[in-house]
């Protein structure tokens, strides 16, 4: 596999780790049930999948890919931060 | 006996005589009928051991297993075969070694020689933080009834002088032994389960993908197939590597990520390793079959996939390790390699339980301890299915532990990432 | 037999070789099989199962029968294709899967026992009694598989991995990968043309035909001079592509020096023996040819009976005829060739049978039309073959049999990544499914291609098709001029008739077998594989696996398209584990990571053990100490009146900067940060999502908006990825800088009661209670070298750790012993380390092992309730704040028996000892020489509410039972007036 980083170019992906589905970040104080979800709940679909990975042994950028996890074609590569990711505020 | 007659050395001999002309299906195929009392969603081992043990157990007939492909073409059909009890946390522990004790009794008990060999497994351990971890689990295992002892250096030197103890960059310092695991042929598992559950009437249904889960006011009522609708009073999911969206058919979302796992084989060459092996430094396991194909695997491929089909970073991160460990066996050539898809939950340990639905069963999220856990599985998923209650060797499989926190079984310890166990 | 002058060999150039003990002669530019067919030699080796005689089939490396050893010793290389292993001066091989002889082989005994040996023999039979199977049923069996053997001893030879890159990969070298090679190579695209044999020209060497007007060999000679004199073009021979990955991505192995004789090669001349490739390709062609494939019939596999094609190969590549009579059986016209070829060269052609009744006529050799062979005879060497006709059946004296039926297209690559083959009746074959793999353009042979001139046009267009799919436009070359003789086939898988027809040679799977299978329901072509083995042998079917699924269709009343075909997967050609694994022998498995004071540990006697991918101290023997425990006593002692020096640097270092710095630490640990003075330290502990605890360690404010944060050891890199994580993913607003300075800086810790009068006198600055209290920290200087001096303790002993820039870390580690040594100190290993760390209770990854929480570390307290953290929402969750939940305590031996043991578990002293009883498991050991007795800390259920209770401590491994008291975790100095003076 071979993945684009927006900031190195196209590398070999030995070079990046993965971290799971690219899930918006749940505010920290928002409970149990919605950090189950997010940590540990999974639509898991066989096909396009937006996914975390960070560019680790490169520039240590956080990458959101959507990929298709049946064909493993890479469809999209965003730097994370650009990716609307972000965790809610708190509630309190 | 049913439909292929008992199996015996005499038989072999009558046959072979008579130009081996005697020998019939060892399954049927027969037509879907319109309703059954149980249907099985997945013809893999898990699924056709789960008829089996349904029909031989609790006395159930009116079974149908329902398989996408042919049956054993999952997982069972392409693993690296170890058989073995040697968990340490409680809801493992108990498990698996009713799993083992299952095993040891299953191909007189199918009449069917599946080959399963108890040549002993070594977990190769490199320094005192995973001697004290080998012990705490050596120690687990004897707590649980099962065998297990501690080799230091010299004591295992003997038993594998091949490996490389001195000059490698993590040098050996002893291992775990097991010795009532050991291997078994995978493919005549799934097909032994599969003979067995037949001679009891179960209908197992090949090319047959489920399509949808038909449930009316919270009760299961059927399935929809290729071949049409098939109503059932219960239906039972046990189809790992595709869990995810089986259940979602259900509208149920899991705890289960796909990865792919690989595992590799060697050209056949005269005996040179009898035991499995697997090292602590290297997330490397390596046996020999007994047709002389070095069988090895190691890490997954780390990121969701349906491919079954594999990269070459772990490729080669598995060939290195053997490189490092087993120098003496490197001039062996690597002769196919594939892929299986896993259900990785995110403590690594699997799912057997009840669902949301009524009369919807869930047998899933096997990571890779799917082949070992096959006759117990079935077991254990057949009590569960005919009493409404968990066996007693499978309490903890719940699918909620994620939620409430209690009964996690994370066995290596690498938290709720669903791709590090 | 050699014909003089033929062929592509040096006939002035002998080359001596032997064979099973045997010394015979050979040419340069021989192949071992064409010099053992050139001397008459065809008994090469034995099949799997029954040990048949087997001979040379192929002349590449599919080759399925005449595998060998070469090699000796360790050096012994088993499973050697002869038929591409290419001869050198002294070359030694031996036939494999026989005892004492190929010639006279006793398992050859299991042939008669064949009837009993079927298909799935082995699943019906061997279940009674249950012992035996281990005992006596598995072992005959293992014993009686596997082809060669290994040596036994470690691969000393060299190997190597490269990356290359390229736009265009052209796989093979035939008429199509040639013209895709110079068509791309001359538009200056960079090229990498890899050719899995010896020489370049695919089956172009193996005929007799023209080309541009020219003989064929000089028309390749004179493209591959083209090529080799154009910059951007790289040829690969000897270079065999495996693997097909994901985004361009191919695998490819280059036998670099398995044709040098080793005083040739290997570590003299600092060749490798084999180098394994990672290509990443822009586009690719494949251009890998066909298979030619046998027909079954009775008796199919003696030696003397080989493909059509190889004969051919053999006598216009090599000038060697393998027979003296030499009958053609085929269902095609290709198969003429060679029947026309040998004619040319005098060599006698019985007849050529064709299954066909409008076969080709010829007036140079008699044509049997409508016939087919139905049996042979030959112990070792194929005597006659029975010839089947219409005018009834006939024998025929013949010493070696050409067949063919027909040409497999080489799919396999286009089916790596998971695409199938679709099935053409006309060219009765499998033809690779269009855009399998993305990037890659097939041709010639490979597509369907077979003429020379079709193959020559497809290679052009193909590499204008390539390399227009990554947006480079190529002129079309001009084609030179070639046959371009049309493809006739009729099918013919298997012949009918009694007895046994092989389909898998080296497996020993019949025709008979495969209907069986069926007759078994294991209709599913994955069934029929896997219950007979067919195409399980290690040329993975290329042979076999086309006709064995056409009889199974036959059986089971399928077309072939419906039967389909199994997976085909990576290697293409078998690839030894020591090329993919290069790199890695001895010390090359992981990076080695050395401390700044190596070398002056190893000089105080330092023993070395592995932390991850650190060395180590382990303890520092002095004369007089012959144990460890001797050692470590001494520097716990040691520490505790004086003072010890140990190098820390391997902990992770990471200096983080910035207005929101101490909003990121608020946000990873559990305690509030923001709240830290500027010149103090603070030790924090920090979550996973999942509210289990990842790490811990101090945090230093260094200045205003600058923070150095310490982890284990073991979670460095973890913890990086975490803050890198939480700032670009969670918190991207956060306006922070971080960077990990581990290996910028050689860090000490310098403890014990004497270590202030150390750093004092050893520092610029006044270090006294005011400048350093406990837990302060500041920029100090030492001999002019600018550092960090860090009041804290991991011993609980007043202790400092000093850092300096870490090209200073050896002098300042020679400094510190230098100054220790006469205040009655000196250096500590892990093992004292160890040791003071568990009496003062404190933590490591043995305690924090990824499934404990801060409530059961007892470390709730440092959970703030004034803010929320990362993983403190699930660390809330019910099952996780249970008192029964294992959590930590010391221990302390009661009772007679005074060991403790890492790794024990622990029950109530009235439970019976099993797992339904467990309450716990011991984490940590030690001898306390402090104290005088073992210590420990323990994960125990419900710990800290059984104080002061006896529990019973079992290590069956160790052969230890015993009682223990429940104690609070810090042994030592509790109140910590010590760390503090």
């Amino acid at each position: 596999m071979r993945i684009t980083c927006p900031l190195c170019g196209a590398r070999d992906h030995r070079e990046f780790t993965y971290k799971g589905a690219a899930l918006p970040v749940p505010a920290l104080d928002s409970g149990v049930a919605e950090w189950d979800a997010h940590v540990h709940l999974r639509e898991n679909p066989a096909g396009p999948h937006e996914e975390l990975w960070q560019h680790a042994m490169g520039c240590g950028a956080w990458l959101k890919v959507r990929r298709n996890t049946v064909s493993h074609e890479i469809l999209a590569v965003e730097l994370a931060q650009d990716a609307g990711l972000v965790i809610k505020e708190d509630r309190s | 006996m049913g439909f292929s007659g008992k199996f015996s050395g005499w038989r072999v001999l009558k046959e072979g005589l008579t130009g081996n002309k005697g020998w019939t299906a060892h399954w049927r195929d027969p037509e879907p009928k319109r309703e059954y009392d149980v249907v099985i969603v997945g013809g893999g081992g898990h699924g056709l051991a789960t008829a089996y043990y349904l029909a031989k157990e609790h006395g159930l007939r009116n079974i149908a297993v329902l398989e996408k492909g042919y049956i054993g073409g999952g997982n069972v059909g392409r693993n690296t075969t170890i058989v073995r009890a040697n968990y340490y946390l409680p809801g493992n522990s108990e498990f698996y070694s009713h799993s083992l004790k299952l095993w040891e009794g299953m191909e007189q008990d199918l009449n069917y020689n599946a080959m399963m060999s108890q040549r002993g497994i070594l977990n190769v351990f490199h320094n005192d933080g995973q001697r004290d971890a080998a012990v705490r689990r050596a120690n687990s295992i004897i707590n649980q009834g099962d065998d297990a002892e501690i080799l230091y250096r010299d004591q295992l030197k003997k038993l594998v002088p091949f490996l490389n103890y001195d000059n490698n960059r993590f040098p050996i310092m002893g291992a775990l032994l097991q010795r009532r695991a050991g291997t078994a042929r995978h493919d005549a598992v799934a097909w032994g389960f599969a003979r067995g559950a037949d001679q009891y009437g179960v209908d197992l249904i090949q090319n047959c993908e489920v399509t949808g889960i038909d449930v009316e006011g919270g009760k299961v009522t059927g399935v929809q197939t290729a071949r049409g609708p098939i109503k059932a009073k219960k239906v039972a999911l046990a189809a790992a590597g595709r869990s995810g969206q089986v259940a979602a058919m259900a509208g149920l979302t899991l705890p289960i990520e796909s990865h792919v796992l690989q595992a590799f084989v060697s050209e056949g060459l005269k005996p040179v390793i009898d035991h499995v092996i697997t090292f602590a430094a290297g997330h490397l396991y390596i046996s020999q079959s007994d047709k002389g194909g070095l069988v090895f695997g190691g890490n997954l491929d780390f990121y969701s996939s349906y491919a079954a089909r594999g990269n070459l970073p772990t490729q080669e991160h598995v060939m290195e390790a053997i490189t490092a460990m087993v120098p003496a066996v490197t001039k062996a050539r690597l002769l196919r390699s594939w892929g299986g898809i896993m259900d990785m939950t995110p403590d690594g340990s699997p799912i057997i339980d009840t669902t949301p639905i009524d009369g919807l069963y869930l047998n899933a999220g096997w990571c890779y301890g799917g082949f070992k856990a096959t006759p117990a599985s079935g077991d254990c998923f057949a009590h569960l299915i005919a009493t409404g209650r968990p066996h007693e060797a499978a309490t903890r499989f719940k699918l909620d532990r994620f939620r409430s926190g209690y009964g996690l079984m994370d066995e290596e310890g690498t938290g709720a990432q669903h791709n590090l166990h | 037999m050699r014909i003089a002058g033929k062929g592509l060999v040096s006939h002035n150039r002998t080359v001596n070789f032997s064979f099973n003990g045997k010394d015979y002669m050979g040419l340069e530019g021989d192949t071992l099989a064409s010099a053992l067919l050139a001397n008459d030699v065809h008994l090469v080796g034995r099949s799997f199962k029954y040990h048949r005689p087997r001979g040379i089939l192929t002349a590449g490396s599919e080759e399925p029968n005449a595998l060998v050893s070469t090699g000796k010793g360790a050096a012994r290389d088993p499973n050697i294709r002869a038929t591409q292993q290419e001869l050198f001066e002294g070359l030694a091989a031996q036939s494999q899967n026989c005892w004492p002889s190929v010639e006279r082989d006793v398992m050859a005994v299991n042939d008669l026992a064949a009837p009993f040996l079927g298909a799935g023999f082995y699943y019906k039979t061997f279940m009674w009694p249950a012992p035996l199977w281990e005992k006596l049923y598995e072992p005959i069996i293992r014993r009686a598989a596997g082809l060669g053997a290994l040596s036994g001893a470690a691969n000393k030879d060299p190997y190597e991995k490269a990356f290359a890159f390229c736009d265009l990969l052209v796989i093979g070298s035939g008429p199509a990968g040639l013209m895709a090679a110079l068509t791309a190579g001359r538009a200056g695209a960079d090229v990498i043309l890899a050719e899995d044999d010896s020489r370049m020209g695919g089956r172009l060497l193996a005929e007799v035909e023209e080309v541009d007007g020219k003989p064929v060999h000089v028309w390749v000679a004179e493209a591959l001079a083209e090529l080799e004199a154009m910059d951007n073009v790289r040829l690969m021979p000897r270079t065999a592509v495996t693997g097909v990955y994901d985004h361009g991505t191919y695998s490819a192995l280059e036998r670099v020096s398995h044709h040098l004789p080793p005083s040739q090669s290997l570590k003299t001349a600092h060749r490798p023996r084999e180098c394994f490739w990672r290509i990443a390709a822009k586009a690719s062609v494949l251009a890998a040819g066909a298979i030619e494939r046998p027909i079954a019939f009775r008796n199919n596999d003696r030696p003397g009976i080989m493909m059509a094609g190889a004969v051919r190969a053999y006598l216009n590549r090599w000038g060697v005829a393998p027979g003296e009579r030499i009958t053609v059986f085929a269902n095609n016209d290709d198969a003429h060739r060679t029947a026309r070829d040998l004619v040319a060269e005098g060599v006698h052609v019985t007849a050529v049978i064709d299954s066909r009744h409008d076969a080709p006529d010829s007036g140079e050799f008699p044509v049997i039309k409508g016939a087919m062979i139905c049996d042979s005879a030959g112990r070792h060497r194929l005597e006659s073959v029975t010839i089947r006709s219409v005018n009834g059946e006939e024998k025929l004296q013949t010493d070696c049999l050409a067949v063919s039926g027909g040409w497999n297209p080489s799919v396999h690559l286009t089916c790596h990544m998971g695409a199938r083959p679709e099935w053409n009746r006309e060219l009765a074959a499998f033809l690779p499914k269009p855009d399998a793999v993305p990037g890659m353009v097939v041709a010639g042979a490979a597509n369907g291609v077979f003429s020379t001139y079709g193959a020559l046009q497809d290679g052009a267009q193909a590499a204008i098709t390539a390399l227009a799919g990554i947006g480079t436009s190529v002129d079309a070359v001009p084609l030179p001029e070639a046959s371009d003789a049309p493809y006739r086939i009729s099918p013919l898988w298997a012949v009918p008739g009694k007895g046994r027809a092989w389909l898998d040679f080296q497996n020993d799977v019949t025709v008979k077998d495969v209907a069986q299978a069926a007759r078994e329901n294991f209709r599913s072509v994955e069934h029929m594989k896997r219950y007979t083995t067919q195409g399980m042998a290690t040329d993975q079917g290329k042979n076999s696996n086309v006709a064995a699924l056409a009889v199974l269709a036959d059986a089971t009343g399928r077309s072939i398209a419906e039967t389909g075909v199994t997976t085909f997967r990576p290697p293409f050609v078998p690839t030894s584990i020591a090329a993919m694994g290069a790199g890695a022998e001895d010390q090359g498995f992981m990076p080695q990571r050395y401390l700044t004071s190596h070398k002056a540990s190893l000089q105080r006697g330092a023993a070395n053990i592995e932390v991850g991918l650190w060395y180590r101290a382990s303890y520092f023997a002095k004369d007089g100490e012959s144990t460890w425990r001797q050692s470590c006593d001494r520097e716990v002692t040691m520490v505790r009146n004086a003072v010890g020096v140990c190098d820390v640097s391997t902990l992770g270092k990471i200096d983080i900067q910035g207005p929101d710095a101490a909003k990121l630490l608020d946000l990873v640990y559990t305690n509030l940060f923001s709240t830290l003075k500027l010149g103090r330290v603070r030790y924090g502990l920090m979550l996973r999502e999942d509210g289990f605890v990842m790490d811990d360690g101090t945090t230093a404010r260094l200045g205003e908006n600058h923070y150095v944060m310490t982890t284990t050891t073991a979670a460095a890199g973890q913890v990086m990825a975490h803050l890198e994580y939480l700032t670009q993913v969670v918190r991207p607003d956060f306006d922070v800088r971080f960077t990990s300075v581990t290996d910028q800086w050689a860090q000490f810790s310098v403890a014990g009661p004497k270590a202030r009068d150390l750093i004092d006198a050893l520092v610029d600055e006044d270090v006294n209670s005011e400048t350093f209290p406990f837990m302060a920290c500041g920029a100090i200087t030492v001999s002019g070298v600018a550092g960090r001096l860090f009041r804290i303790s991991f011993s609980g002993e007043h202790a400092y750790e000093i850092a300096v820039p870490a090209r200073y870390g050896e002098a300042l580690y020679r400094l510190l012993l230098e100054r220790a040594d006469p205040l009655g100190g000196g250096p500590y290993g892990m093992e004292a380390l160890n040791v003071l760390r568990i009496e003062k209770g404190f933590i490591t990854h043995s305690e924090i092992n990824g499934t404990v929480t801060a409530f059961d570390l007892g470390m709730q307290g440092l959970v703030s309730k004034k803010k929320s953290c990362w993983g403190k929402a699930l660390s809330e969750r019910d099952g996780l704040m249970d008192d029964d939940r294992m959590r930590l305590v010391g221990l302390k031996p009661v009772g007679a028996m005074q060991a403790l043991s890492a790794g024990a578990h622990l029950f109530d002293p009235d439970a019976t000892v099993e797992r339904v009883n467990d309450l716990g498991y011991v984490t940590s050991v030690g001898f306390s020489p402090t104290l005088g007795h073992m210590i420990g800390l323990a994960m125990l259920s419900g710990g800290p509410d059984r104080m002061g209770d006896t529990i019973r401590l079992v290590d069956h491994t160790r052969g230890i039972d015993t009682l223990c008291e429940v104690v609070n975790p810090v042994f030592f100095d509790p109140e910590g007036g010590r760390v503090r003076g």
